[in-house]
């Protein structure tokens, strides 16, 4: 094949893959539903071979995926079938931390949680948090903008990137924005986040910083109906206060948490975890008003706790749910559509309909301050059916979002898995429109093909 | 010319019988809004004007282009929320669009972020005529390409803004500003930088060319006497305490960029009076490094100025007998960029600009027959 011979004058030695055992390994990503073989795979360690890369597969017009740590739940990262993938894992320095600007500039492959590592020396942090933070990568982080327990105050990744160096998807090597929290100009940096790696390959981040929290309180109450855990989050955000996270789990969330990490949960239909963080008075305040609160709002128990241990249980529990429903079923889909917060509770009671008109078992755990739904679909993929059947239960809580004036994704990005949700949300001008962006960026739609919109190559248009 | 318009198919319609065509607000930033090509059409889009959605316990808005600032701050004070971003110029009467594509954040900024933290959802009409829509009306929002985002800054460049969907918070209940002076801007830098890195959210942390700190805090009765405490331990130098309606008035009048306005030989409070031999207002993005010889150089120019959001930001005002190509060298030698908001006829983005080939290529897609003026 002609980009194997072109990327063989490379001289990437064992770090350009082509045998189907050693291309195995990246056959999916988190979303192990779909799968696809690359011809290739390049372990980049360098801009330059990043670059030069793109550039064979561009002269070639060979289809490439950039893949971070793989752990995509959308199909972000799956390879394009005969297309080269391009790992970018190897890529992991943190080239610099600048204390006075609160900046940090990163390769693409550093893994998120390295970030706050690195910058505590300086008494500083990264605010995104997904789950996946001990694992996934920063360059994934920011082609799906993702989110985290804490964007309810602190926002998406994209609100944490300041600049970046980005290969085109032709290879041409360009900067978008720069070092300081002003812009100047059109925001081409908050464009390319979330594009999903539809605009190429991002080879240097530039993040900023915030203080570590002097304080931090957290707290676990549980009730007996998620709905009454659902209120208590509307009557926090109407009482003024800002919370950096409310989480809700509900039962099977809370009883597959048990069953694995063994967070000593209090029994409950639904547990709600606010979390406070700031100066010690300001927290302090705060958590004499969050009593009050939650003291009327119908809790069975309440607890809270500034003790970094209990903390970091508390959150191990919530932060290990998608994959401790493994104890539960031997396969699940998660979705993160979104509704307006005011919405939660019927948007949780359809769920509950939903799953019960399709006898199909569901575990919520969810970002509810931020109305964003994490329903686990639980299934038997051995049975005959029985994913069809749970990706269409996924596709009509998706549509109930829609409906609700929600989104179809708060996170985890379009990818493969709900791109034919999109018309749900946006019109066919704005289709059209996304496709031509794309198409004036990247003519051959070479970059992560047929991820987030549809390609010409398939046919209908974007 | 100008050609007004009261709905988006008026704008449709505009866009598509315009070979130029240039949208404007309230006109109070008028580097932004005015042409130099006499044939371009300025499309006034006050009229669109309203809020369409608002739901206090939802903590988002959506409300019309031409909307005033102050409706939207009027609105969300009722039920003690706010715009957390502080888009300066609301008092001259800046809009919601205006403010989105002039990229504005004003001192505020330094506790929640900017503008671009807090657009969740844009309506637009293309440079072919049609009404597209990016992000939602929600929070959290992953699905295609942020265009909201795109049209932070794009000047009215990149399409017409027909609506905007924010995300706004909760405002501190009680404000206090605490001011010491240094002997020089520079000479702050430390006291900035430690303040931060600390523990305490400031509303707002700037710094006038004359070394003067100012240092907002918010909270409530209760806890503004402790950061008050905290603060002045870490400020170190004497703190003069301002409070009340003096305090507010302060915070309006760097918001209206009083100090920053005319000569000081004429008092033009009209921003938007463009012919006033005042010289010109320039935004400059930066980082607390670059602040001494930025300092350094707006100073020997005799260039007022003032930092803001934590040395994140500077304001100037360019004396009119120092021509713009100079303020645009200096700019490029300091590796920075500015962005006028009044002044003299010129480009409205000078020094060291931002864009290269993603930038072109996004605005082929969105204006293939270059309707908009060039960036
Ligand atoms: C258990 C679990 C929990 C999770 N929790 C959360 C959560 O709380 N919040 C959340 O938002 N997500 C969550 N996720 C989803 C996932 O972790 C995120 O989407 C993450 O950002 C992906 O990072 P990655 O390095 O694995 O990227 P990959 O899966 O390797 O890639 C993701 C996408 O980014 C592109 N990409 C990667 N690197 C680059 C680059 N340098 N330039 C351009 N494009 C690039 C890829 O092509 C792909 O399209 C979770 C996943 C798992 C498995």
């Amino acid at each position: 094949m002609e980009i194997i011979a072109a990327l063989g004058e490379l001289g990437l030695g064992e770090r350009l893959l082509t045998t189907p055992a050693a291309l195995a390994a990246f056959s999916c990503d988190g979303l192990t539903a779909f799968t696809a073989r690359p011809c290739a795979a390049v372990l980049a360690e360098s801009t330059a071979e990043v670059v030069a890369t793109v550039r064979a597969c561009h002269a070639t017009g060979t289809p490439f995926v950039a893949r971070g740590s793989g752990t995509s739940l959308s199909g972000g990262s799956l390879p394009v079938a005969g297309g080269v993938l391009i790992a970018l894992n190897r890529l992991n320095r943190v080239l610099s931390i600048d204390p006075e600007s609160r900046t940090a500039v990163l390769e693409p492959g550093v893994i998120n949680l390295d970030v706050s590592r690195a910058a505590a020396a300086h008494g500083l942090a990264y605010a995104p948090d997904p789950s996946s933070q001990s694992v996934c990568s920063i360059g994934g982080n920011l082609a799906f903008n993702s989110g985290g327990a804490h964007c309810l105050r602190h926002g998406m990744t994209a609100n944490h990137i300041l600049g970046m160096t980005v290969v085109l998807p032709d290879g041409e090597l360009t900067t978008l924005g720069g070092p300081s929290r002003e812009g100047l100009g059109p925001d081409w940096t908050g464009m390319f986040c979330g594009s999903e790696g539809l605009f190429g390959i991002a080879v240097e981040v530039t993040v900023s910083l915030i203080p570590i929290a002097e304080a931090t309180a957290t707290f676990l109450a549980a009730y007996d109906s998620l709905s009454a855990a659902g209120d208590a989050v509307s009557a926090i955000v109407a009482a003024g206060l800002l919370p950096v996270a409310m989480e809700i789990m509900d039962a099977l969330a809370i009883e597959a948490a048990e069953a694995s990490v063994k967070p000593r949960y209090p029994p409950a239909a639904a547990l709600l975890i606010v979390e406070l963080e700031g100066d010690r008075d300001t927290v302090a305040a705060d958590t004499t008003a969050l009593e009050a609160l939650i003291a009327v709002s119908g809790a069975v128990s309440v607890t809270h706790t500034a003790d970094p241990e209990e903390r970091a249980l508390i959150w191990k529990g919530r932060k290990s749910a998608f994959s401790a429903v493994g104890w539960l079923a031997p396969d699940y889909i998660v979705q993160d559509g979104v509704v307006p917060r005011t919405q939660l509770g019927r948007a949780l009671a359809e769920v509950e309909a939903l799953s019960a008109a399709a006898g199909i078992r569901v575990a919520n755990v969810f970002h509810a301050g931020d109305g964003n739904l994490h329903p686990l679909i639980l299934f038997d993929g051995a049975e005959a059916g029985a994913l069809e059947r749970a990706e269409q239960l996924a596709a009509d809580i998706l549509s109930m979002c829609v409906r609700l004036g929600g989104s179809i994704t708060g996170e985890h990005g379009v990818g493969v898995e709900k791109r034919a949700h999109l018309p749900l949300m946006f019109s066919p001008d704005d289709l059209t429109l996304m496709g031509e962006i794309r198409r004036s960026v990247d003519p051959g739609e070479l970059a992560n093909r047929g991820k987030m919109l549809v390609p010409m190559a398939e046919g209908t248009a974007a | 010319m100008i050609a007004t318009v009261d709905s988006v198919a008026a704008v449709q319609e505009a866009v598509l019988v315009s070979d130029r065509l240039l949208p404007v607000g309230a006109q109070t930033k008028p580097a932004l809004s005015a042409v130099t090509d006499p044939g371009t059409v300025r499309l006034d889009c006050a009229g669109l004007s309203g809020i369409s959605a608002y739901d206090p316990a939802e903590l988002t808005l959506t409300a019309a282009a031409g909307t005033p600032i102050v409706e939207l701050a009027d609105a969300l004070a009722a039920h003690g929320q706010y715009l957390p971003f502080d888009p300066p110029l609301a008092a001259a009467g800046a809009t919601l669009a205006g403010t989105v594509a002039a990229g504005l954040s004003g001192a505020g900024a330094q506790r929640y972020g900017g503008l671009r933290d807090f657009i969740i959802g844009v309506e637009f009409v293309d440079g072919r005529g049609r009404h597209v829509h990016g992000g939602g009306r929600v929070v959290k929002n992953a699905a295609g390409f942020d265009l909201p985002k795109l049209m932070v800054g794009s000047l009215g460049r990149l399409g017409v803004i027909v609506a905007v969907s924010l995300k706004v918070f909760p405002r501190a209940r009680a404000h206090r500003t605490l001011a010491a002076t240094f002997a020089s801007p520079a000479a702050a830098l430390d006291t900035i930088g430690v303040l931060n890195r600390g523990p305490l959210a400031l509303e707002a942390l700037d710094l006038t060319s004359e070394g003067r700190l100012l240092v907002r805090l918010g909270g409530d009765d209760g806890t503004l006497t402790a950061l008050t405490e905290r603060a002045e331990a870490t400020i170190g130098t004497a703190c003069e305490r301002i409070d009340g309606p003096e305090e507010a008035a302060m915070w309006a009048a760097s918001a209206a960029l009083t100090a920053l306005r005319g000569n000081g030989d004429r008092a033009s409070e009209n921003p938007s009076d463009s012919d006033a031999p005042s010289g010109d207002l320039i935004r400059i993005p930066l980082t607390p490094p670059q602040l001494p010889p930025l300092s350094t150089a707006l100073t020997a120019a005799g260039a007022r100025h003032r930092f803001s959001r934590g040395a994140s930001v500077a304001w100037a005002h360019w004396p009119a007998d120092r021509t713009l190509t100079e303020l645009s060298d200096r700019l490029a030698d300091l590796g920075l960029g500015g962005q006028r908001l009044w002044g003299r006829p010129g480009p409205p983005l000078l020094g060291t600009v931002p864009g290269g080939p993603f930038a072109d290529r996004v605005r082929a897609a969105l204006d293939p027959d270059h309707r908009f003026p060039e960036l």
